[in-house]
């Protein structure tokens, strides 16, 4: 088994707000991050696969394909956007780093079928990210 | 869905690596330049990495302001800039960054509850990194 890494860089801005609180909790749990108008990251994307190494090509995974499909299931939809308000998926839910590594992975899983999906981990900054393993 | 968050912290601190069970030639054959009996400084580098449900109401494994307050107050101020060797926890312990990853590591579980701790890393520098998840590896 080999595990290969992909990196990427996608910048959006978001905030963190649950309707279900007052405004006083909100700003509370969430402090400037609770702040309306939002604010923005550049995130650092790794995807992380696994698989066995194909004895012709020497690949786990055709790198191309894995880009391609980088690119059109995530950062087309997250590159410069306000995740609140213009990706699907955080219309409902808050855009910590904690749900965007879900919802990548989520993106991503039924989109890769040459090679097993292993981590998602994303950097919100250099000094915090988050991994996703597909754990429920 | 579990989900491991990790957060970086920096603290500066000297040691030296001696230890009173060895001859002197026993800690410079071992130790090399840390053994140097004036010590030396380091730049470290800490990586915590907390694991847990993400939390539906909130979005978050656990909320930072906690993990960060704890481990400001019980780590970044008890070792940033200081002696490491004047410590209590390496009276008896060389402070090597193994040892110091095991020492932070104990502080961490034993007082910070909101979510489950997975792993310390430390950087000691650029090309040296350190790990202790736990019992179960020791």
């Amino acid at each position: 088994m080999v595990y290969l890494t992909r990196k990427a860089e996608f910048s959006a801005s978001h905030y963190y707000h649950n309707p279900d609180f007052t405004s006083e909790e909100n700003q509370r749990i969430f402090g400037k991050c609770n702040n309306p108008n939002g604010h923005g990251h550049n995130y650092t994307l790794e995807v992380t696969v696994k698989g066995v190494v194909d004895p012709k090509s020497g690949f786990v995974v055709d790198l191309k394909q894995l880009k391609d499909v980088m690119s059109r299931e995530v950062l087309d939809a997250l590159d410069h956007r306000f995740l609140n308000k213009e990706v699907p998926e955080f219309l409902t839910m808050i855009p910590t780093t904690e749900n965007l590594a879900i919802t990548i992975w989520q993106r991503l899983a039924p989109k890769l079928n040459a090679a097993q999906l292993h981590r998602v981990r994303v950097y919100e900054t250099p000094d915090l990210f988050v991994d996703f393993y597909g754990e429920g | 869905m579990k989900a491991h968050l990790t957060r970086r912290y920096m603290f500066s601190a000297s040691h030296r690596l001696h230890s009173d069970e060895m001859s002197e030639e026993e800690n410079r054959v071992t130790y090399g330049k840390c053994s140097n009996p004036y010590g030396h400084g380091h730049n470290y580098m800490l990586e915590v990495t907390v694991s847990g449900r993400v939390d539906h109401a909130t979005g978050m494994v656990c909320n930072l302001v906690d993990l960060d307050g704890f481990v400001h107050q019980q780590i970044v101020e008890r070792y940033d800039h200081q002696n490491l060797n004047l410590l209590a926890e390496f009276a008896d312990d060389v402070p090597t960054t193994e040892n110091l990853c095991i020492a932070i590591y104990d502080i961490v579980k034993r007082g910070f509850h909101t979510a489950h701790l997975e792993k310390v890393r430390i950087e000691e520098t650029m090309l040296n990194s350190f790990e202790y998840c736990g019992e179960d590896s020791r």
